[in-house]
């Protein structure tokens, strides 16, 4: 493994010995305010002409003491903060925190709301990426992706709304199972979303894959090793095109995931190309999915035997699943009242913006945007 | 005194030449406003034709279809406050979008939109184009220094590296066409831009065709030059909004900034009017040599109201296509009135055009064609390439800064000098 993590350190902005005026350096702000930055981000760059030096990523401008305010809430009135901290895959956050209170009480949800689980999550799967392709292209500069993901990203946000009636932050999982039975004509939906999909990722790499200028704007750039992201612990996307075949689906099967066939797409360049073609191979292996949840629905109670107030014993708990963007872990201490005594998210956008700065460095500021995209980092989750 | 008035109107009508000041004076106000409002219309058609690319409707609700956002945004861009950062220098802030949009307009001096449709003749007119339009570059680093801000800087400093890398390729590129021009009996080519779409006129092709693949070329050199040259996608570095926020008019607002557009808008027809100018044979219709009887010239007397024509159905079908609420009653109104005036405009021209051929006089066409043919087939081949421009916009992903300088020096550079030796010498082995 090499050092390089190591020389993640602060930016020296104020040294007194340096002259008023360095002629050689500049020093940016990129962001709060800035449109490629995906919200509040703050990163304050060191340039050499357009060769970036370094970078210190500011971060807290959406701090809203999610953790804090878990303290003070029971289980059940917890459950739709944690929407609000990815707020592009709210049903990855819900299911995360779902299924690590169920494993502090001991009780599992019926096959059935398992089934409804995978398939939605796996639905928001499919959005996130969708708003990270629309968003990434865009800041790499084509325009035309970002509108054709989110008119098909709508579909999704339909079924998501005619079966919870919220559409990004749809709290829609308990403790213990699903709220809603799902509605009639629901696997119809579904179904038919798959059939209008498949030609549509094709239309997205029609864009993009073998666009030329793309290319050069995305191989060999932001080049990461397997190595560095274990040692910075990123996960998801980022670390599978690296060419690590982790993935939380697989190697530790929560929801009923082992029962499903699906390839885990790695990469082999660590370089923002890898991880592009890693989603978009993601998005198809979610249909794949999707399709056998769909199929194999059995019929069956959607709410486990779960008592009304939720007091889970005393103990500690933590349950990682695989969010869009990586490792979501939930750890909860308990101390056997409705309320939990800490609460702890380990956020993969957090961990994963940790590489912003081993990425970038000695590459052009336009190439700052088109990381900060590819490591796909939602600020609501940075900042909690 | 009025004979003297009316032989001095009558003199020639190229002003440039004889010096016909009343008629240059006429012209370059007839070019300025037609010009801004081409801008004003070009800002509505991108939008529009961008938001259809892109699946959605693009401005809708200020006039039928949208068609008064561009009016609409201009009084908005007037009204609005006009800033000066504290630490900008204020003179220099104040002049740099001046010179930009002085660049731009200056270039159409030289612009034959026909035989006597121009300001000026000028003998070296693609010189002075070339010249004129790379001081367009001048505008925007005095705006990137003057804002004494830190992303109109590398901004400034992106487009002035761009501008004059793509220059050299695009001169070369220039010169190319011009070694074409001096294919006939004498041997001496022109610069003069009215010249050089006489020479195609004489020699029969146009210089795109000249050569083949020579010409060709060339002209692709030329048309990927001129959208680094006025900073478009997917060369728009200099104003890179997802990097550089907005680039060198990230601290101008207002009217200021509204010049700069302006001049942007303005330069890239000035740009497309010069390849057409060169390579496209400029106002000459398609193959005048090949048909070029009595009937073609009347049948080619027929497009510019059939255009017309065309756009007034387009707008009167959107009418019939309107939602029938009265909510949009007046604005079905509006859009109707809109598709009549265009009809009127396409019967106008229309009846001229059947009048001129079915009168004796077989002289009346080709003055009709003299008059209104040539200018039409100018702005239609112009129209193609804005057309181009926002197409290009809509599809591509922008380039970075080193990727772009590698294509302008180690790409177009050594292929547009390939080519213009290869056309210097194919040119004196033909001759």
């Amino acid at each position: 493994m090499s050092d390089r993590p190591s020389e993640v350190s602060h930016l020296d902005l104020e040294t007194p010995e340096k002259p008023y005026l360095d002629s050689n350096e500049l020093i940016i702000n990129m962001g709060p305010q800035h449109p490629a930055t995906h919200g509040v981000l703050r990163v304050i760059l060191k340039l050499d002409g357009e060769k970036v030096l370094g970078t210190e990523c500011v971060i807290g401008y959406l701090h809203r003491g999610v953790e804090k305010i878990a303290e003070n809430r029971t289980y059940t009135m917890f459950n739709p903060y944690v929407d609000r901290m990815d707020y592009c895959a709210a049903v990855s956050n819900g299911l995360g925190y779902c299924e690590a209170v169920e494993k502090l009480m001991n009780v599992e949800a019926p096959p059935r709301a398992q089934y409804i689980r995978v398939i939605l999550t796996e639905l928001n799967r499919i959005a996130s990426h969708q708003l990270w392709l629309g968003t990434h292209a865009l800041d790499i500069g084509a325009m035309t992706p970002l509108f054709y993901t989110f008119r098909d990203r709508e579909e999704i946000l339909k079924i998501f709304e005619k079966y919870c009636g919220a559409r990004l932050t749809t709290h829609a999982f308990r403790i213990g199972g699903c709220q809603y039975e799902t509605y009639a004509g629901f696997e119809k939906d579904v179904q038919s979303f798959l059939t209008f999909f498949a030609p549509k990722i094709d239309e997205y790499e029609a864009l993009l894959t073998t666009n030329r200028i793309w290319l050069e704007r995305t191989r060999n750039v932001g080049v990461i090793s397997g190595a560095d992201c274990i040692a910075l612990g990123v996960t998801g996307p980022v670390l599978r095109a690296s060419g690590v075949k982790w993935d939380v689906r697989k190697a530790q099967p929560y929801a009923n995931y082992s029962k499903f066939d699906f390839e885990i797409p790695v990469g082999t360049n660590g370089d923002t190309y890898d991880r592009y073609l890693v989603r978009m191979q993601e998005m198809r292996q979610s249909m794949r999915i999707i399709e056998q949840a769909v199929a194999g629905i059995p019929e069956g109670p959607i709410m486990g035997k779960v008592p009304k107030v939720i007091k889970p014993p005393v103990g500690e708990i933590y349950h990682s699943i695989e969010a869009p963007k990586g490792e979501l872990g939930y750890f909860i201490v308990s101390d056997g009242s409705t309320q939990p005594y800490r609460l702890r998210v380990r956020p993969p956008s957090f961990v994963n913006l940790q590489a912003l700065d081993v990425m970038v460095r000695g590459l052009l500021v336009a190439d700052v945007v088109a990381v900060i995209g590819t490591i796909d980092i939602v600020l609501g989750e940075v900042d909690r | 005194m009025l004979t003297s008035f009316m032989s001095y109107l009558g003199s020639t009508l190229t002003p440039g030449s004889a010096g016909n000041q009343l008629w240059a004076l006429i012209y370059v106000l007839i070019i300025f406003a037609g010009v801004s409002v081409t801008v004003i219309c070009m800002n509505w058609l991108e939008r529009k034709a961008l938001a259809h690319f892109q699946v959605r409707l693009g401005p809708m609700r200020v006039g039928p279809h949208g068609l008064l956002q561009p009016i609409a945004d201009a009084l908005k861009l007037m009204l609005k406050e006009d800033i000066i950062p504290a630490e900008a220098d204020q003179f220099v802030f104040w002049v740099a979008p001046l010179i930009g949009l002085l660049a731009a307009f200056t270039v159409y001096t030289v612009i034959p939109f026909g035989p006597s449709q121009a300001v000026s003749d000028m003998n070296i007119g693609i010189l002075f184009m070339l010249g004129v339009s790379s001081l367009g570059v001048l505008g925007i680093v005095v705006a990137g220094w003057a804002s004494n801000s830190h992303y109109p800087l590398i901004g400034a400093l992106r487009s002035s590296a761009q501008m004059v890398s793509y220059e050299v390729a695009m001169g070369l590129a220039v010169v190319s066409a011009i070694l074409m021009t001096s294919m006939n009996v004498s041997g001496t080519g022109t610069l003069s831009m009215i010249g050089i779409v006489q020479a195609q006129q004489q020699q029969g092709i146009w210089f795109i065709f000249k050569f083949f693949p020579l010409g060709f070329i060339a002209f692709a050199i030329f048309a990927v030059a001129m959208v680094a040259e006025v900073n478009r996608a997917p060369f728009d570095l200099a104003e890179a909004e997802s990097e550089l926020t907005a680039g060198f008019h990230t601290e101008y607002s207002g009217l200021r900034w509204s010049l700069f557009m302006l001049a942007e808008y303005a330069a890239m027809i000035a740009v497309s009017a010069i390849a057409v100018t060169l390579w496209l044979g400029g106002w000459m219709r398609p193959f005048p040599n090949l048909l070029h009887a009595t009937a073609w010239d009347f049948i080619f007397s027929l497009f510019p109201g059939l255009t017309f024509g065309c756009l007034a159905a387009i707008a009167f079908i959107g009418t019939v296509r309107m939602p029938s609420h009265s909510f949009f009653k007046i604005q079905r109104i509006g859009l109707a009135a809109f598709a009549a005036l265009l009809g009127f405009i396409a019967l106008f021209l229309l009846l001229i055009a059947v009048v001129a051929g079915l009168s004796a006089d077989t002289s009346l066409v080709a003055r009709f064609n003299q008059g209104i043919g040539y200018v039409y087939w100018f702005v239609l081949k112009v129209a193609v390439f804005m057309y181009l421009f926002i197409w290009y916009r809509a599809t591509w992903p922008r380039y970075r800064f080193d990727q772009l300088m590698r294509v302008g020096w180690k790409v177009l550079l050594p292929i547009s000098l390939g080519v213009l030796i290869l056309t210097a010498v194919v040119g004196v082995i033909v001759s």
